[in-house]
Parts: C-alpha cells; sequence; structure tokens
C-alpha cells in the first residue's frame, strides 16, 4: 500500500521532524516500509501562466507558436500540444526550472526558440494524463509557483501489505497517522465531518438486510445535486500518488475516503437504485460487474440488490448498471461492513480482487461506516456547495462486535518482557493508540478500541505487543534465562539417522541425496515400475504427483539413472518418510526410512548385491550391535528381483529388505550396468534394543585354526543354520568364519570355511582336534556340504 | 712379550682393514677373541712372563681394543648395508593419486547438523516429527482460526484422509509440549511443503528449523538474547539483530528478526535490498492459546519460538543460487558437499 507524507500531514503535525527516520521508526514499531518515493523533488520552477495568442508554426502541423504571459512579461513558447487555446492557464515550466529531472533552458524547435515549456499532467508527474496540456482551471494569479497551491512535493512510502493482514485499522492514513502520533507523541487531529443527526428528520433510505450473518452493518444515505464533475487537483494528486487513477468526482471521492479511514464506500446512481436488500441467490446468477465482465454469482456470494434486482457483490464491486454516469447527480451512497471471511472466500472464486475486499477481508470496524460517511459528506460539500441531503442517514446494524476490556498489572508487562517498563509510559502508549485506560497503582483495566477490536487485540498477551513496539525493541536491554540447566533428552531415532548417514558417506562413499514425498508415476513408468496408487494429494500440482511414495527405492532409482553418465560407480541414499497404508484411525501409517542403491558399469552384479549387503550388515552391527539375518524376501515389490531379494531380520523382526532390480527394471535404467538397493526401517532400528558389549577373557592358550572346503549349493545355504550346527556339534569350536566362495565355471560350487578351535584350559592337541573336526563335518554333512578330501 | 702383543695389535690392523662383509668379521672376532684365539693365547704365555702385571696389563688393553674396534667395524658395516638399503629403494610418487569417489552428505545435512550442534550446547533437545499431519496440529493447536487463508488450498496439500503436508515446522509445537511439558528447550528441523509453483527461489518442499524454549518468566529480552547469541554462533560473527512486529497468529507480540548484512556490514547493499538488514526469521513469544492447548500452565509459564530456514540458511551458507538443486538429485552437484 502507497501511503503520502502530506496526507498523513492532515492528521498530525510532523513537521520539525526528519521524514526519513520516521519512516524507518514505523518499520520498527508497526510493518515494515519496502520503498520510500520523493515525489516533485526534481520539478522547480513551475508557475502558473495564460495563453495570450495562438499562431500556427509556417510549417509544422502539430506544433503551434504561443505568446504566454507569466504575470511579469510576455514568453515565447513553441508547443506541440493539440488543445492550446487563446486565453487558457496553463503550468508553464520557465527557464532555469525543471520537471521530472528535466532542465528547462531557451531551445529552438522547428526554426523557433521555445522560452520554457507548457506542461502536461504527466510530464508533471502528477497523473497519468498525457493527452494535452494542463487546463488550471483554480483561480490562482499569474506567476504563482505551482508547488505553492498543489501538493506537487510529497515523499510516498510503500508498506508491504502481508505486514498489514492482521491491522484492518492500518489500511488508511488515518490509522497511520495515529501509528505517526503514538510514535513521535504529538496529538491526532481528527478529519473534518458533518454531523449526521442534521439529517435525522428527513425520510429513512429503505434497507432490508436478510442475510443477517453475511452483513455487521449495513448504512446509506441519500443525495442530490450534485454537478461538479472533476476532482479538485489536490485531491486528485493523492489518489495518483497513492496508486490509483482519478476518475470522476463522485468515484475519487469514494476512494479518497476509502484510502483516509479505510472504508470502501460505493456510490449507486439514484436513479437506478432507490433501496436496498441485502442477500444471496440459492440459485445463483450471471451478473455484470462495472469493469464490464460478467461473472457467475454462486448461493454463497453476498449480493446487494435493488427490489431484487442485483446492483453490486457485497463488498467486491458494484453493478455495471448502476454504476455513476456522466450526467449523475443524484446517488445513494453505501457504507456497510460485511463478513470479512465470506468477501474473501468470493474474491478466491470470482478471482477478483479489490481495494475494497482486501480492506473487507482484515476484518473492518463496523464504527467506521458512520465515520466515513459524515467524512464524505464534508468532503463533497467543501467542493460542491450545491450538493443536497435527502434521506436521513439509515443505520442497519446488525451485529455489533462486544466492547473487550483486558485487565493485568505492571507485574504480568515485566514478566513478558524482562525489563522495566514504567506505568506511565504504558498509559501513555495505550492513550496514544486509543485505548482507554484506567490506571490504579500498577493496575490497569484497558478498553479496546473498535478498529482494534474485531481481531487483533483480544487478550492481554495482546497488549503486550502494543506496549514493547512503540517502547521500541532496539531500546531493550538483553539478559539470558534464568533457566535451571537440565540434560538434554536424546533422541534414539535421530541418533540412528546420524550414524546410518556417517557410515554410508564414510565407509561407503555413497552421495546423500534429496527426493520428494510423492511419487513420479511419469520417472516410474520409464523405469517399467507399477507403483499404483497409494494415499492421494487431493490438490497435486500434476496427476504424476498425486501419491505418496509406499517405498523409497523406486525414486531413488530415477535418481541413479539419471546421474548414470556422474561416475562407473556410485552409490546413493536417502532417509525420507513414505506412507505404508493407513491405521485403525484412518491416518497415515508414515514410516521413515532408509533407502540406498549402489549402480556400477564396471562390477559384476554379485560384487555390487555384496556391496549393500555389507552396508546393511554393518548398519546393524554399529548400532545394534547385532547380525541381521538375510532369508529369501517373502513379499517382494514387482521392481525387485523376484529370484534375489531378501528380508532383513534382527531378533526376528523384520528391518528392511536387500534386493537387486526386476532384469527388466535394470535394463530400463541402463543397457549394461549393475545395480543393488537396500531399504532398512529406521523406528524398527530404533526400536530394537542394542545387544549390550560382553567382555570376555581372552584365552591364554593359542587357537588352532582348520580351514576345511566344502561342496554346496550356495545360494541354499544358510550361514547362520551352519554356523549353529558346528557350534553345537563341538565345544572346543570357539568361531566358524567365511574364508572363500569358489564357483567353478562348471558350475560346480565351494564353500571354505574357517573353524577356530580354542580351550581356555590348556593347548589343544591333535589328537583332541581330529574327532572335534570330524564332529563338525558330520553336522555340516546334514546340511547338505560334503567335505572335499 | 711385549714384542709378540705389539706384533699382533699390528697384525690385526691388517686383517681388520681387509674385511668387508659381515662373515669376515666375525671370523676375525672368533680368530682373535675366541676361546682359542690369539689373545687367549697370548693370556696362555703369561705363564712364562716374570712381569705378570705389566703383561696382563698390555694384554687387556688389547683385548679391550680388539673387541670395541671389531663392534664399531660391525656397526659401520650395518650402517652401510642400511644406507644402500635406502639408496636402492622404489622412490614413490603420492602426487600421482588415482580418482576415488568420496561420499557426500546433503547440503541440507550439514547446515542442520551445524546448527543442532549449537543448541544441543545450549541445552537444547533435538526432535523429529512427521511430515504428515492434522489440521489440528498444522493450524488449530497454533491459533490458525478456521478461515484463515493459510488453509486454502493454494498453500497446502490435502491428503484423501483429511491429513496433509504440514506447511511449518510449528506444526509439531504440540505434540512436543505435550511430550515434554514445562520447562522446554527443544529444536525440530523437519521438512515443510507448499503448494506453489517452483523457480530459482520457490520450492514446494523445503527444511525448516523450529525451536522453543518455555520456563517461568521468559521474557521477549531473553529471546533477543538467544537469538542473537545462537546467530553469531551460526555465521561465526558479532551479529546485530533487529526485531520488527510481525504477524504470526501462534505468537503474540511477534516478530520479524533481521540481522545486520555481512556483505555490507549494515551500509546498504543488493544483497540487502539497501537497508543494511536482512529479514531471518520470524519469532515471538508462544501464544497463550498455543501453549494451553499444549497443555502448559499460561500462568505459570511464558516462552519463545523461532523459525529458521534451514534451505535458506543453506543457500546462503553455501552460495547455492537456485533452490531446486537440492532435491534435484544431481550428484554433479550434490557430491561437492563432502564430509567434514
Amino acid at each position: 500500500m502507497l501511503l503520502s507524507m502530506n496526507w498523513i500531514g492532515d492528521f498530525v503535525d510532523l513537521s520539525g521532524l526528519d521524514k526519513r527516520s520516521l519512516i524507518h521508526n514505523f518499520t520498527l514499531s508497526t510493518a515494515e516500509v519496502e520503498d520510500i518515493i520523493v515525489k516533485g523533488e526534481d520539478t522547480y520552477g513551475v508557475i502558473v501562466a495564460r495563453i495570450l495568442s495562438v499562431e500556427n508554426h509556417p510549417t509544422s502541423k502539430k506544433l503551434h507558436l504561443l505568446k504566454v504571459d507569466t504575470g511579469s512579461g510576455v514568453v515565447d513558447i513553441v508547443c506541440g500540444a493539440p488543445n492550446v487555446r487563446e486565453g487558457m492557464r496553463v503550468a508553464l515550466a520557465t527557464d532555469g526550472g525543471a520537471v521530472q529531472g528535466h532542465k528547462i533552458a531557451p531551445a529552438t524547435i522547428a526554426g523557433f526558440t521555445s522560452y520554457g515549456m507548457c506542461c502536461s499532467e504527466a510530464e508533471l508527474g502528477i497523473s497519468d494524463d498525457n493527452s494535452g496540456i494542463w487546463e488550471i482551471t483554480d483561480d490562482i494569479p499569474l506567476g504563482t509557483d505551482i508547488k505553492s497551491v498543489y501538493d506537487v512535493d510529497d515523499i510516498i512510502f510503500e508498506v508491504d501489505n502481508k505486514s498489514l493482514t492482521n491491522r484492518p485499522d492500518l489500511w488508511s492514513h488515518y490509522g497511520i497517522a495515529r501509528e505517526f502520533a503514538t510514535i513521535t507523541g504529538r496529538a491526532l487531529t481528527a478529519p473534518a465531518l458533518v454531523s449526521l443527526s442534521d439529517f435525522d428528520t428527513l425520510p429513512p433510505v429503505e434497507i432490508d438486510v436478510r442475510a443477517t450473518d453475511l452483513t455487521r452493518r449495513y448504512s446509506a444515505i441519500k443525495v442530490e445535486n450534485i454537478t461538479r464533475r472533476v476532482s479538485p487537483v489536490n485531491m486528485r494528486i493523492r489518489l495518483y500518488y497513492c496508486g490509483s487513477r482519478a476518475i470522476n468526482f463522485l468515484a475519487d471521492l469514494t476512494n479518497y475516503v476509502m484510502m483516509e479511514l479505510g472504508q470502501p464506500m460505493h456510490a449507486f446512481d439514484n436513479r437506478r437504485v432507490d433501496k436496498i436488500e441485502v442477500q444471496t441467490f440459492p440459485r445463483g446468477l450471471k451478473f455484470v460487474t462495472l469493469d464490464g465482465i460478467e461473472r457467475n454469482i454462486d448461493d454463497r456470494m453476498l449480493m446487494i440488490t435493488s427490489g431484487d434486482e442485483p446492483v453490486a457483490i457485497a463488498g467486491v464491486m458494484g453493478g455495471d448498471a448502476s454504476k455513476i454516469e456522466d450526467d449523475t447527480t443524484s446517488l445513494l451512497l453505501e457504507s456497510a461492513t460485511f463478513d470479512g471471511v465470506s468477501v474473501r472466500k468470493t474474491t478466491t472464486r470470482l478471482g477478483l480482487r479489490t481495494d475494497a475486499s482486501m480492506r473487507y477481508e482484515k476484518m473492518l470496524d463496523p464504527e467506521l461506516c458512520s465515520l466515513a460517511t459524515a467524512r464524505l459528506l464534508s468532503l463533497l460539500f467543501e467542493c460542491d456547495g450545491g450538493a443536497r441531503v435527502i434521506s436521513s442517514f439509515t443505520d442497519a446494524y446488525v451485529n455489533r462486535y462486544p466492547t473487550i476490556t483486558l485487565n493485568f498489572d505492571k507485574r504480568y508487562v515485566d514478566r513478558y518482557t524482562g525489563i522495566d517498563i514504567s506505568s506511565d509510559t504504558i498509559v501513555t502508549t495505550l492513550t496514544a493508540l486509543g485505548f482507554g485506560v484506567v490506571r490504579s497503582g500498577d493496575d490497569f483495566s484497558v478498553t479496546v478500541p473498535s478498529w482494534r477490536a474485531t481481531k487483533d487485540v483480544t487478550i492481554k498477551a495482546d497488549i503486550i505487543e502494543e506496549i514493547t513496539r512503540i517502547y521500541g525493541y532496539d531500546n531493550f536491554e538483553i539478559f539470558t534465562s534464568e533457566s535451571a540447566l537440565l540434560p538434554v533428552r536424546e533422541e534414539t531415532e535421530k541418533t540412528v539417522e546420524d550414524r546410518i548417514k556417517d557410515i554410508l558417506v564414510a565407509s561407503y562413499r555413497m552421495h546423500e541425496v534429496h527426493s520428494y514425498i510423492w511419487t513420479d508415476e511419469a520417472k516410474c513408468r520409464e523405469l517399467g515400475i507399477e507403483t499404483a496408487g497409494g494415499m492421494r494429494i487431493i490438490n497435486a500440482q500434476t496427476p504424476d504427483h498425486q501419491y505418496i511414495r509406499r517405498t523409497m527405492i523406486p525414486t531413488l532409482l530415477s535418481v541413479v539413472k539419471e546421474n548414470r553418465g556422474y561416475a562407473d560407480t556410485f552409490g546413493i541414499f536417502e532417509i525420507g518418510h513414505i506412507v505404508d497404508g493407513v491405521l485403525e484411525n484412518g491416518y497415515c501409517n508414515e514410516k521413515k526410512k532408509l533407502g540406498a542403491v549402489i549402480f556400477s558399469r564396471t562390477e559384476s552384479e554379485e560384487s555390487v548385491f555384496l556391496r549393500a549387503r555389507d552396508a546393511a550388515l554393518e548398519i546393524c552391527r554399529d548400532i545394534l550391535h547385532k547380525s541381521p539375518e538375510f532369508v529369501s524376501a517373502s513379499e517382494p515389490y514387482s521392481f525387485m528381483h523376484p529370484k534375489n531379494s531378501f528380508d532383513i531380520t534382527v531378533d526376528g523382526v523384520k528391518v528392511g529388505y536387500l534386493s537387486v532390480p526386476h532384469p527388466t527394471v535394470n535394463k530400463n535404467i541402463d543397457k549394461k550396468c549393475a545395480v543393488a538397493f537396500v531399504e532398512l526401517f529406521i523406528e524398527s532400528l530404533a526400536a530394537t534394543p542394542a545387544a549390550d558389549i560382553k567382555y570376555s577373557e581372552p584365552s591364554r592358550f593359542p587357537a588352532i585354526d582348520i580351514d576345511l572346503t566344502f561342496t554346496a549349493d550356495i545360494g541354499a545355504v544358510s550361514f547362520t543354520a551352519l554356523r549353529t550346527a558346528a557350534l553345537g556339534a563341538s565345544a572346543l569350536l570357539n568361531d566358524c568364519s567365511v574364508r572363500d566362495i569358489y564357483t567353478g565355471e562348471d558350475g560346480t560350487a565351494a564353500l571354505t570355511l574357517r573353524f577356530s578351535f580354542l580351550s581356555k584350559e590348556r593347548t589343544l592337541t591333535k589328537q583332541e582336534l581330529q574327532p572335534a573336526t570330524d564332529a563338525v563335518a558330520e553336522a555340516l554333512a546334514n546340511l547338505g556340504l560334503t567335505l572335499k578330501v | 712379550m711385549k714384542d709378540r702383543i705389539e706384533q699382533l695389535r699390528s697384525d690385526f690392523e691388517a686383517a681388520l682393514g681387509s674385511a668387508t662383509d659381515a662373515s669376515e668379521l666375525e671370523a676375525l672376532r672368533i680368530a682373535y677373541l675366541g676361546k682359542r684365539g690369539h689373545i687367549a693365547a697370548l693370556m696362555q704365555g703369561l705363564r712364562e712372563v716374570e712381569d705378570k702385571k705389566t703383561a696382563g696389563q698390555l694384554i687387556n688393553s688389547l683385548k679391550t681394543e680388539v673387541e670395541d674396534r671389531i663392534k664399531n667395524a660391525d656397526e659401520a658395516l650395518r650402517r652401510a648395508a642400511v644406507d644402500r638399503e635406502i639408496r636402492e629403494a622404489k622412490k614413490y610418487n603420492p602426487t600421482l593419486a588415482f580418482p576415488r569417489e568420496m561420499g557426500s552428505y546433503h547440503p541440507i545435512t550439514l547446515a542442520t547438523r551445524e546448527v543442532e550442534e549449537i543448541f544441543r550446547t545450549m541445552g537444547f533437545t533435538i526432535e523429529n516429527y512427521a511430515e504428515i499431519v492434522d489440521d489440528y496440529e498444522c493450524f488449530e493447536a497454533l491459533n490458525i482460526p478456521k478461515h484463515h487463508p493459510a488453509r486454502d488450498m493454494q498453500d497446502t496439500y490435502y491428503l484423501e484422509n483429511g491429513q496433509l503436508l504440514k506447511t511449518h515446522t510449528s506444526a509439531a509445537q504440540n505434540a512436543i509440549m505435550k511430550k515434554y511439558g514445562a520447562p522446554l528447550r527443544a529444536i525440530f528441523p523437519g521438512r515443510c511443503f507448499r503448494n506453489e509453483s517452483t523457480d530459482a527461489c520457490h520450492e514446494n518442499t523445503f527444511f525448516q528449523m523450529e525451536g522453543m524454549m518455555i520456563d517461568e518468566d521468559i521474557s521477549i529480552s531473553n529471546l533477543i538474547y538467544f537469538m542473537k547469541t545462537m546467530l553469531s554462533e551460526v555465521f561465526k560473527r558479532d551479529v546485530k539483530v533487529r526485531l520488527r512486529p510481525g504477524f504470526f497468529p501462534f505468537v503474540e507480540p511477534g516478530f520479524e528478526l533481521d540481522i545486520n548484512c555481512a556483505i555490507c556490514g549494515g551500509e546498504g547493499c543488493p544483497s540487502c535490498k539497501n537497508s543494511g538488514w536482512l529479514e531471518l526469521c520470524p519469532c515471538g513469544m508462544i501464544h497463550p492459546n498455543v501453549l494451553e492447548a499444549g497443555g502448559i500452565d499460561t500462568e505459570r509459564y511464558t516462552g519463545f519460538a523461532f523459525g529458521l530456514g534451514l534451505t535458506r540458511l543453506a543457500m546462503m551458507k553455501y552460495g547455492v543460487k537456485d533452490i531446486r538443486d537440492f532435491n534435484s538429485g544431481s550428484l554433479k552437484a550434490l557430491s561437492q558437499f563432502k564430509s567434514r
């Protein structure tokens, strides 16, 4: 929103104060100022002058040669404007002056010397009208500097609209002036008003508010015999500087009052609108707004009608049929408060946001209705002496906000601020902001002014902000708290996540990536992965992004595919959230999972697979001090290899899976590549108790290692099973580990195991070892391992 | 006798001079110092000498000399052998390294860990939270009224079961208050979602970090102190902070916190839009309605809360210009963030 310092100056005397530092303080105490624009600074030496004679240029069709009376002499001017006329009073930029930075000096134009320039309003920067030179109609002596009568000089500042969302009172110059008055400690002067009660004896306007739930107040008054068509220059300049084009006197007047007091007003042509109903239409209708566009009105949109004929969308825009025409002389003036939420929803559905609707959305103070009417009439009478009120001020005040009174003491303020703001300062600040303050010692009883009571200030904590922002946060002394020092509570899940990242980055040289929580169906199709469904986002940006992912892997396979040119071999991982169906209460069963994928062009699939296995193994051993089990997957996803997919379990609980891709998916990643992946369930890992570290006294006697090679069906062997069997077969066997796996070209396979025999009492002898070894080999034979001799 | 001793000494000199390796030296040692060696033989001869004492001394001195000389020669030979080994050793070249992939953390992880570490040292618990929440957690418990624009479809992703993707980390406030009660110091980083189109400055998926401190008599003064201390640690300089009024339904009073621009030092430059200040994080005193919803006694406790844009922080920290790089999955971009 653009604000004029001149306009603010109508209500608070800021003379002698530096405007820029005032605006800076406004940022710190009220709302953020985004820009400051100084108007008129580079325009000077422009005076009121009169055209004495107009002569056509001998050769140019456009140019005229003028003699212009400056009040102190006559000068020659060459002018290209189409509207020059003898006797016309104009704004003349004189030799040595400037218009918007453009310096004026005698110049030869098409063979004739011009000693100045007759200016258009656009050239002076006071409107966008560049159709011709500005005709000055006010009675001002020739030679008068236009700046001494017109407010060309001004400082305009722009406040971020977003920072005003909670302050309906600040959508007006008067409201902003109240802030300046409070910040500077100067007095706030009320605008000139007429007394509405003067019209009480006149007949009322017929008003029928039928939609009382969506209307707070609807007031109207009728005026006739308005003859003025063009607004006063200073009014037009202010409107233009604040971002609104001048239209005609009546439209300008309602805009002016809205910008001054924040109350949107609507002027209906009284010939077309003589009475008012406020209602909704259950079946909707079509309605042409004053911008000429036909709009679909639905059953929830509040409408203003006259004799049931729609004439305006309440709080948004008037209708084309009842708008002010050039010959309008009598009007019905609406000043109303509609429900802010209803107005906002209407604008959203229509895709039509106006200066009026923006203000209603913020929850306007209904008290403004009468104030704005009184102000508008005052301005009207000032500008058009013949205008006459012909109805009473008719007021349907159907929903009043309650008066809010808040009680608190200084201790409450001290506790919130942490510093000592005096009771006197509290009273001064709140009084200046319009609060009614009753103080008794350090106890306060505060009445919230109507313009703050619509939603902004409702509880005593809200009062703290009023006191502190005016006190100034820069003036706060800052202290650390006196809170007790307590041990930090550690989150297991967080620790598990951090550890997993460290292991994968440091030991497996993987890269952490981030992807989206939704499945990218298009990318999955490219890989030949069917994802079909899941929890649906009802307002996804594209249908391909509407399902929340159920597993990490498909997205990560896409990421791998996109990076396949990055290196011959690489790994990626992400810890992210997925949704695994819904819980009993219908809520998402949200889980956090690690997904890790290894890609290689140079290594065999088995070696890539085993590295993925190692990563899973190491994570489990590191975090849980337990070795996981790998068993053929019970229900592999469709993108997994039906044969080489495994569930990872710890203590019998599934904590993840390990797999290579389905051959079809693999080929879609790249024609020739090896890929393997692992998914681990973070919550399951965090919930599994870690094994304690158990210390066992090392034997003082040497262990004896014996390597034995067996022929075996490698794919069918479970190491855990054979280790358990071996350890059960001999009490002297201390450990058993894999030494070598050999697969011959003819398909034969051999497994070499190392058996470590150990006694804590003695050095083992050959005589003891032979039977122990035989027992172990026999136990393994039962599991399908044949000892090679 | 004396002559024999001198003869033996000069014979030894000659023999030692011609011994060139360890085995010759060992043979020499046995020949002179062995049980049947020359010096032992001299000792045998002592019986025939009158002045036994003098002769004995001379022999002993010869023996000591021979022992020393052999020991020295042996050491010299060993040194020479080591010198030769060094001379003949292969010269390695550490400059010719084969490229070997390093792992990398996501920049968000690095930035988050750094901030977490700072808060951990200040006694804050680090909390995880869900990404899918309900209307109560995301809005109602945070004093955001039913018809607030923030709830509109254009900002929030709604799910078919009525839940939604959390639009801010504040959505965890209520649950964390209920979990721990007061006093409480916690931060909770997390991923947030806003239904908007993406460009270099906007992402629909981004990270924030929320923090809360609740205790008896926590004040605005404390808030400024903590924010200044924390941000000075994050930016590794003594930052100046500035509070401006800011409106967020879940705090009262609410602030926009600015820090002085590091690039121009507060003079004004394009990075700070000539203001000398950078808007960094919204914060404020937790609204009494929010504390109450979290089961905290507002007569006894007050608290502050703040939000920090982790994605934005990572962009500032690493000079990332396009926010979309973070979720691109592109290893050309992400592999640059090596482990610390």
